[in-house]
């Protein structure tokens, strides 16, 4: 069972959370034309097979919004961090590939 | 190659089994070849085979970074139907359908194609409406499809949860009569040797490390077995389309996830359709061995690793349970999981790339297996003429930026909630 440390809650079973994919993805400005950076937002993921950079929501614990750092591999977690705390987004990520 | 039939099993009972040739060759690589393709999987070998068969290209090479059939292709619950409601699935999915009719003897290698028919309950009058709705597609596509009223489906499968507790009463069912299984591997094998019988090389242990290039163009692979020169390169490696993709330098729409599969202690015969759950995302068959056959959903976050979680494994007993309480009691024998190239729209992408000498074939989802034989035409179509074959105009990569997107299961972009 693959299990998340959760920065409020502790050591979790990760059932208790909610996968929210690609955390290194940058939505974006909301009056942005450009339809290939939305298209890239939306769309374009790097998947690694390695260190993955994802969200996961702890839905039935403190209900906090996580950035989760796991290895595609083997699941092996290297970090867990609040993503508010990560904010503003721009530092979350690199930007978005287009 | 010698050709297999009742005559042969005979003869070759005369000398006590001893003088079966190998079913392919065990090749190294030539310094190049016209087209190479990537991946001895299903989709790979049939690509390969109707290369050779369609379009005459026989200097073909299959590089396999494992073993033949050791990927999805002998990882699936190996379903076969056509019941799609989207213009492009449903005409490409029943082409599908009937190059597997012919298959076994296309190949001349007996894959146990079983037409035993899949059903898929439904649980409300608004379900059997939608279902309706598909049905009616389906016909006037030329495609088989009846819808079973609860006494009807209770007739054909009565091993069901009819009872007044059911969680989810059953209310009626789509029927396609001339859905059902294969034997997977045998369809591995069964192209891998027609190929080789054509010329092919298929080389295994073979990993693709890199490409060649030329300009901008792909003019060949490096491998662990040395650099091999291509005239053409085609991809066919889906759950891992993104790692070699990026060594490629393409952009893609897909994530790798892992999707579990699980058979149980052999039973006697009970199960004799494909049947699916429609309140749940369950499915389940019979095996010639007696075994069930079953899956579910996907784990849910990204994976390459080819093994999955136990909640899925409650989460799909929970609804094996709810549809047939009958097995309550039956052991499970073994589980596994196999890495699904996901895509935002749960449909496959076949196309030529921006990138010169290089084609496409992935993001198959968990729809792959029954795709194998219209995937492998074509692709090698596509491959041979440079332009995507008319049946899959629909899967080209460009159509998640042109709205095109052909989203069957209605679930939005994110590819684990496909």
């Amino acid at each position: 069972m693959l299990r998340i440390e959760c920065p409020c809650c502790g050591l979790r079973d990760h059932d208790e959370f909610r996968y929210g994919g690609d955390a290194s993805v940058t939505r974006p400005a909301h009056d942005d034309p450009d339809p290939q950076a939305w298209y890239a937002y939306v769309y374009i993921r790097a998947n690694p097979a390695g260190l993955h950079r994802e969200f996961w929501q702890h839905v039935t614990g403190c209900r906090q919004w996580l950035v989760v750092e796991r290895d595609t591999r083997n699941h092996a977690i290297a970090s867990v961090e609040l993503a508010r705390k990560l904010a503003p987004r721009k530092s979350l990520a690199r930007k978005s590939p287009a | 190659m010698s050709r297999y039939s009742a005559f042969s099993i005979f003869r070759n009972a005369l000398s006590g089994q001893k003088n079966w040739q190998r079913a392919w060759r065990a090749a190294e690589p030539k310094p190049s070849y016209d087209v190479i393709v990537i991946g001895g999987g299903g989709h790979g070998l049939a690509t390969a085979f109707y290369l050779a068969e369609n379009h005459g290209i026989r200097n073909v090479a299959v590089l396999e970074k494992g073993y033949v059939g050791g990927g999805n292709v002998g990882r699936n619950t190996t379903v076969i139907r056509s019941n799609y409601l989207l213009d492009g699935n449903t005409q490409f999915y029943e082409f599908s359908m009937k190059l597997w009719e012919g298959m076994s003897r296309a190949l001349n290698f007996n894959v146990m194609f079983s037409q035993r028919g899949q059903l898929v309950t439904a649980h409300s009058a608004d379900q059997l409406d939608g279902f309706s709705y598909r049905a009616n597609i389906m016909r006037l596509n030329g495609i088989d499809a009846d819808i079973l009223d609860r006494d009807e489906v209770r007739r054909l499968v009565p091993y069901l949860d009819f009872s007044d507790t059911a969680r989810f009463p059953i209310h009626g069912a789509i029927f396609q009569g001339r859905a059902g299984t294969a034997r997977h591997d045998a369809v591995a094998w069964g192209y891998a040797r027609a190929a080789d019988g054509h010329g092919v090389d298929i080389i295994q242990n073979c990993e693709v490390t890199g490409f060649l290039r030329d300009g901008d163009s792909i003019v060949g692979v490096e491998t662990t077995k040395g650099r091999i020169g291509a005239g053409k390169v085609g991809l066919a490696v889906a759950g891992h389309t993104s790692v070699l993709g990026a060594k490629a330098g393409l952009e893609l729409p897909i994530e790798s996830h892992v999707l579990q599969a699980f058979v149980t202690e052999p039973l006697k015969p009970l199960v004799d359709h494909v049947v699916a759950y429609g309140a749940d995302h369950f499915y389940v068959s019979q095996s010639d061995k007696g075994g069930l056959v079953f899956g579910g959903n996907l784990d849910g976050y990204n994976s390459y690793a080819q093994r999955g979680n136990l909640g899925v494994v409650r989460e799909v007993a929970e609804a094996a349970i709810a549809l047939m309480p009958c097995i309550s009691r039956v052991r499970l024998l073994r589980h596994w999981g196999g890495v699904m190239d996901m895509t935002p729209d749960a449909s496959p992408i076949i196309c030529p790339t921006s990138i010169e000498g290089l084609y496409l074939n992935g993001g198959w989802c968990y729809g792959g297996f029954k795709a194998t034989p219209a995937s492998g035409w074509c692709f090698a179509h596509t491959i041979a003429t440079g332009k995507p074959h008319p049946l899959i105009t629909a899967y080209g990569l460009d159509r998640f930026s042109t709205g095109h997107t052909l989203d069957e299961a209605g679930a939005g972009p994110s590819a684990w909630l496909q």
